[in-house]
């Protein structure tokens, strides 16, 4: 065994790695950037090296800096975690050249997976079945007719050259057929230049699932059990489970069999995952992913293993720990990804510092992997997952269960999360029938968004008057807390009861709603009632609010809500039952200084990367007028002038990152 | 310590007769009250909310830490006194705690006659500053007033306690370190003009103050100028030209934001010299006043049993308990506040006057603040006392009450008559706040003993000229008087002229004494020095 290992990586994965080499005595080497300084894995780590600043391109992504690291550190190998250089043929070379071992298959079956089309002819060649299809040369309508018919309906017809859905045709019958290749020719030749198609089995509602492989460099190789990662948006795994469920024993043996040869087939070692369409009861290859998978929390815990465990003596040389028939299965597991996201907002990804975080105390078969703790940031320079939180059951019902408990009792604030959508999701009747698909959360959308704290247009008015009563609370307890440590500590002023000669008091409380909106919630006080009407609603009605450190607890007319309430830089986080609000509190005098010095801030609606500026200092333009262009997750956003009017300055370049909200571009509206 | 035991049967029919009566009465305040605040009529504050304008007690609520108390002074001032309905007397003052800090807020009331001052308007507005000045608390100004109330200007502009002593009363403030601030969210006409320009600093909001000693009409009429009110006296003139505000307000809400953030620097410590405990809530439900409380005011009780419904634990310790007993005095905390309270349990003798002099010696030698509990008819009368010197003893009272330097808050509880009204430190007697249940009465002495002594003169008369006066016509010569003296003794009588602080919910009356007491102590209490006792 290695006495001392680098982790090339940082958060969760980076700890997660870092507890198993303790266990198993491996001193580690932590490396970090200029932005994660202070983070978790640098803490957690024996040692530290710094790489860079904060790109991941000059920090983790850095061949030569993480090899220099571990040079000057002594470790004898590098465990790459997932991500980053974890798939890199290139690293995987350059540790060999330094005599440093890498933890993963070597560079070659790296290489050979890497090509989807190099990778697919191996797979073929090794008898794995591949999604039915035509990509040949011939291009005769009564070629490709006979091609699909081959393929049996429904067929998918696109162009070969294409992307983006541009002249596909979905084909349920031959008489279908000539039109739709007809069609989708002129389309791709229009849209591509390029008329050449090709055709697939066209598969519907297929489910994600891969089957987890191990092999040693002594030639053996095992299949340790299939998970199920259909709940994705945009491409994105939300909930990972293992088993899958609903495949009969003969479909996983065949699977995994399938998977160990894929495995073989380039000559893999260390842990791997191969993916698969499943549909109607057929598996399909998609690729093999030559890394430890985000996931593989789902197949330690019904597996009873710990797969890190397994790399490390695998690199290390040692043979499998287990053979196949040893392997055994118990219970099931289910895995979801906490994200700094907001569904609402097209599951943008959010910044800032994580004000809060309480994870649930006492939860049965809970296992929590992360890498961040209160108080951390999460930047725009890496993923924005902040823990994956996965729940072990005797059967899938009792984890979803107990995974959407725990989810519900994890209390979080300071940025959006995606747990309230998380929660739904594990909730809703569908997912609990395990009817579930890569088309779940689109086809379930209307269910899942609105219900889960951060959906949609606006902000319930309950939220918006319950962060009122925070603020009165908080003040108040604010004011108590001043008197207190001075000369009239039990001052009768500091209440917050709105008490008044004859009658009742009130208050008024400005408040800013999801979608960026002034609202006003007036309080009124009657003794221990307060009745709360946010612009013109329906007030809501409660007895005696008390807020006791960030427990927000007030009697309903049906009985005792009780919430976590926290304001960090001027944001109302409201948390109740592990769904969030996030409520802004209007500061007056900060607004009002920006309107008095004109309208000319043209702010970068999220965290991101410019992309494309089309204004210069000086221009004169329209209202409406494109500007910039910011980037985010793959999504681009354009920066418009609000008003007709002349741009001041650009602030920005492209291919600088900007955070949320700083200007983008100084403006001044015309009269 | 001792605990004030409570003799009450709470389901005795007594105590259910007066706690209905009391109730009663309660009530009828709050549909009064009520009423008042709703300022002006309908369309007045329909036209003012048009205007982009909050309404004044929406101001102050902005203007306040949000769910903050706010204790209003004087809600019926200028009730049924006027020809006009002028709710409030058109002016809402009170104290209100802004960004920790107890503050006197006066707001002017625009959608009431404009915001004009009534003679009354002035008077609330000086009683206001009176109680800044006396308990050190700054004064924010929310100035929203066409200036003084034309009509009546005689009894509005020229004396001493008229308009003007408004803006000495702002110097002289500002001189003793009181910090003055003024809000433009309206006219501020002529006179009215001073107020933001007497102040420390002001705010004026944009679109809706406006400052000028003359306003357009005026200007036309004098010089043949044709300006607009924004043009004369607007925010930006004020704010960019004159230098008259020194702050520029987008709107209400903002200009009432930068208020609390003048108030939130201007450095200003509370120090207390009292011996503070944590507060604790009377053993006795403080609402069970209202049956204590004889429905009939002839029918004596034991003000004890209130006190035991006011102070901490019900935490009660006597001073000469076995002597003069018509006077109950002690030592207790309010709300954690050590006080003396002086309490009526009858008529005045001698004794209870001296134990009320020496009790108020202690208390102003010790620092502790005074509590009254008016329920009085006055001094003992007739030969034996007159000649036993209860004069000269009533004066020993009056003049220890008159001088303490110690916060005095007074709280009429039944009634205040005569000479009574004067040892247990009325109005005249500079209490920091005095207040008044709505059974208490006041007057020089009661109506019937009033209708009684002018029977008694006029039956005289007709004796001495040999006539003869039957019972029913004394009855028809007695009636009137006392239904004078009734409405003319009535806290609401009382409150339009300003003759208290307000009127205060028996059930409320703890909360309210603990705030009074809280914002007096905003100002040092300075030693005392007696004149002279006559022995």
């Amino acid at each position: 065994m290695f006495r001392k290992i680098l982790i090339a990586n940082r958060g969760e994965i980076a700890c997660r790695i870092m507890r198993t080499a303790r266990r198993l005595n491996v001193a580690t080497v932590a490396v970090y950037s200029e932005a994660d300084a202070s983070a978790l894995h640098v803490e957690m780590a024996d040692e530290a090296v710094l790489l860079g600043p904060a790109p991941a391109a000059q920090s983790y992504l850095a061949i030569d800096k993480v090899i220099a690291a571990a040079v000057a550190t002594g470790a004898e190998a590098i465990h790459p975690g997932y991500g980053f250089l974890s798939e890199n043929a290139r690293f995987a070379e350059a540790c060999a050249k330094m005599g440093i071992a890498f933890i993963g298959p070597p560079a070659s079956a790296i290489h050979a997976m890497g090509s989807k089309s190099e990778s697919k002819k191996l797979m073929e060649a090794a008898g794995v079945p591949l999604v039915p299809g035509y990509h040949g040369a011939e291009q005769a309508d009564s070629h490709l007719i006979a091609e699909a018919m081959k393929i049996g309906f429904p067929v998918l017809i696109k162009a070969s050259a294409g992307g983006g859905g541009k002249g596909m045709r979905i084909v349920l019958e031959e008489r279908e057929l000539l039109p739709a290749i007809e069609g989708a020719r002129r389309e791709a030749k229009s849209a591509f230049g390029d008329e050449r198609l090709l055709i697939e089995k066209y598969l519907e509602r297929p489910r994600h699932v891969e089957v987890q492989v191990f092999a040693d460099s002594l030639g053996e190789a095992v299949y340790i059990h299939d998970r199920d990662c259909s709940i994705q948006r945009r491409h994105q795994k939300v909930i990972e489970e293992a088993p899958a469920p609903g495949l009969s024993d003969d479909t996983r043996r065949r699977m995994g069999e399938a998977a160990v040869a894929a495995a073989k087939a380039v000559g893999y070692v260390g842990a791997g995952t191969v993916e698969f369409l499943y549909a109607e009861r057929q598996f399909y290859f998609i690729e093999m992913n030559t890394r430890l998978q985000v996931e593989h929390p789902v197949t330690e815990m019904i597996a009873g293993i710990d797969l890190v465990e397994w790399q490390l003596r695998v690199a290390a040389g040692e043979p499998l720990p287990e053979r196949q028939a040893e392997l055994q299965r118990y219970g099931h597991a289910m895995e979801v990804r906490l994200y700094a996201e907001d569904p609402a907002k097209g599951f943008l990804p959010a910044t800032g510092r994580i004000a809060h975080l309480a994870w649930p105390a006492n939860a049965p078969q809970i296992r929590i992997d992360s890498g961040v703790r209160a108080g951390d940031r999460i930047s725009t320079f890496y993923d924005p997952m902040i823990a994956k939180v996965i729940a072990w059951g005797e059967d899938r019902a009792i984890a979803a269960q107990r995974l959407r408990r725990a989810l519900q009792e994890t209390e979080l604030a300071g940025l959006a999360t995606n747990a309230g959508f998380l929660i739904e999701v594990l909730g809703h009747p569908a997912f609990l029938k395990a009817e579930i698909d890569t088309g779940f959360i689109e086809r379930h959308r209307a269910e899942l968004f609105p219900a889960s704290g951060t959906g949609g247009e606006a902000t319930p008015d309950r939220a918006l008057a319950l962060a009122a009563i925070f603020a009165v609370l908080k003040d108040g307890a604010a004011s108590k807390a001043k008197a207190a440590a001075g000369a009239d500590p039990h001052s009768p002023w500091a209440a917050t009861n709105g008490w008044r000669v004859f009658g009742d008091g009130g208050a008024s409380v400005l408040l800013r709603d999801a979608a960026g909106k002034r609202r006003e919630a007036r309080i009124a006080f009657s003794g221990p009632r307060w009745s709360i009407a946010v612009d013109d609603g329906a007030p809501l009605s409660l007895t005696g609010p008390a807020l006791d450190g960030n427990a927000l607890t007030a009697g309903t007319d049906h009985g005792r809500l009780r919430l976590t309430a926290i304001e960090a830089d001027g944001t109302v986080t409201l948390i109740e039952r592990g769904k969030s609000w996030r409520i802004g509190r209007v500061d007056i005098l900060a607004e009002a200084e920006a309107a008095t010095e004109g309208h000319g801030h043209l702010a970068s609606p999220m965290p991101g990367t410019v992309v494309r500026v089309m204004a210069a200092a000086g221009d004169a333009v329209k209202r409406g007028q494109p500007l910039m262009v910011v980037e985010a997750m793959k999504m681009e956003h354009t920066i418009a002038a609000h008003a007709d009017g002349v741009v001041k300055a650009v602030k920005f370049r492209a291919g600088d990152a900007v955070a949320e909200g700083v200007e983008l571009i100084s403006f001044e509206a015309g009269s | 310590m001792t605990i004030l035991k409570s003799e009450i049967d709470t389901r005795s029919e007594a105590f259910q007769r007066n706690r209905d009566a009391m109730q009663a009465q309660v009530d009828e305040v709050r549909r009064v009250v009520d009423k008042i605040k709703l300022g002006g009529g309908e369309a007045a504050r329909a036209k003012h909310l048009a205007r982009g304008k909050l309404l004044p007690r929406d101001r102050i609520r902005g203007l306040v830490d949000p769910g903050a108390p706010f204790l209003e002074f004087s809600q019926l001032a200028a009730y049924r006194l006027y020809d006009d309905d002028i709710p409030a007397a058109g002016i809402i003052t009170g104290i209100g705690r802004v960004a920790g800090r107890e503050c006197v807020i006066v707001a002017n009331d625009a959608t009431v006659k404009g915001g004009t001052y009534y003679p009354v308007t002035v008077k609330k507005h000086l009683r206001a500053q009176e109680i800044a000045r006396q308990n050190n608390l700054p004064c924010i100004y929310l100035v929203d007033s066409g200036g003084a109330n034309l009509p009546n200007q005689d009894e509005v502009f020229p004396d001493r306690d008229h308009f003007g002593r408004i803006f000495y009363n702002q110097a002289t403030m500002s001189a003793a370190g009181i910090p003055q601030i003024a809000v433009v969210m309206g006219s501020c006409t002529a006179g009215g003009a001073y107020v933001p320009s007497m102040s420390d600093e002001s705010i004026i909001v944009k679109n809706q103050g406006t400052i000028f000693l003359g306003g357009p009409p005026l200007v036309k009429a004098a010089t043949g100028e044709v300006v607009t009110a924004e043009d004369l006296g607007g925010a930006d003139v004020h704010s960019r030209q004159s230098g008259v505000t020194d702050h520029y307000a987008e709107d209400d809400r903002h200009a009432l934001e930068i208020a609390r953030s003048i108030v939130a620097h201007l450095n200003r410590v509370k120090s207390v010299s009292l011996d503070l405990a944590a507060p604790e809530e009377p053993l006795y439900d403080p609402r069970e006043i209202y049956g204590i409380v004889p429905a009939d005011a002839r029918h004596p009780y034991d003000v004890r049993e209130v006190i035991a419904r006011l102070v901490d634990g019900s935490r009660f310790d006597e001073f000469k308990k076995l002597y003069g007993t018509t006077l109950v005095t002690g030592f207790a905390r309010i709300w954690g506040y050590p006080v003396g309270i002086v309490a009526n349990n009858g008529i005045l003798f001698s004794e209870s006057a001296l134990k009320g002099a020496h009790f108020v010696e202690l208390c102003a030698q010790r620092g502790i603040p005074l509590l009254f509990l008016q329920n009085i008819t006055g001094f003992m009368v007739g030969r034996k006392y007159e000649s036993g010197g209860i004069a000269k003893d009533g004066a020993k009272m009056v003049t220890a009450v008159s001088c303490a330097q110690v916060p005095k808050l007074t709280l009429l509880i039944g009634g205040s008559f005569g000479a009574g009204n004067y040892g247990m430190c009325g109005r005249a007697f500079g209490p920091r706040f005095l207040w008044m249940w709505p059974n208490a009465r006041i007057s020089v002495m009661g109506g019937e003993q009033a209708a009684n002594v002018l029977a008694q003169v006029k039956r005289d008369g007709m004796a001495s000229r040999g006539e003869d006066w039957p019972a029913e016509a004394e009855e028809q010569f007695k009636a009137p008087i006392r239904a004078q003296y009734e409405a003319q003794g009535h806290p609401f009588y009382a409150g339009a002229r300003l003759w208290d602080d307000g009127l205060v919910d028996p059930a409320e009356a703890r909360t309210t004494i603990a705030l009074g007491l809280s914002a007096a102590l905003n100002a040092p209490i300075e030693p005392t020095r007696f004149g002279i006792f006559r022995m």
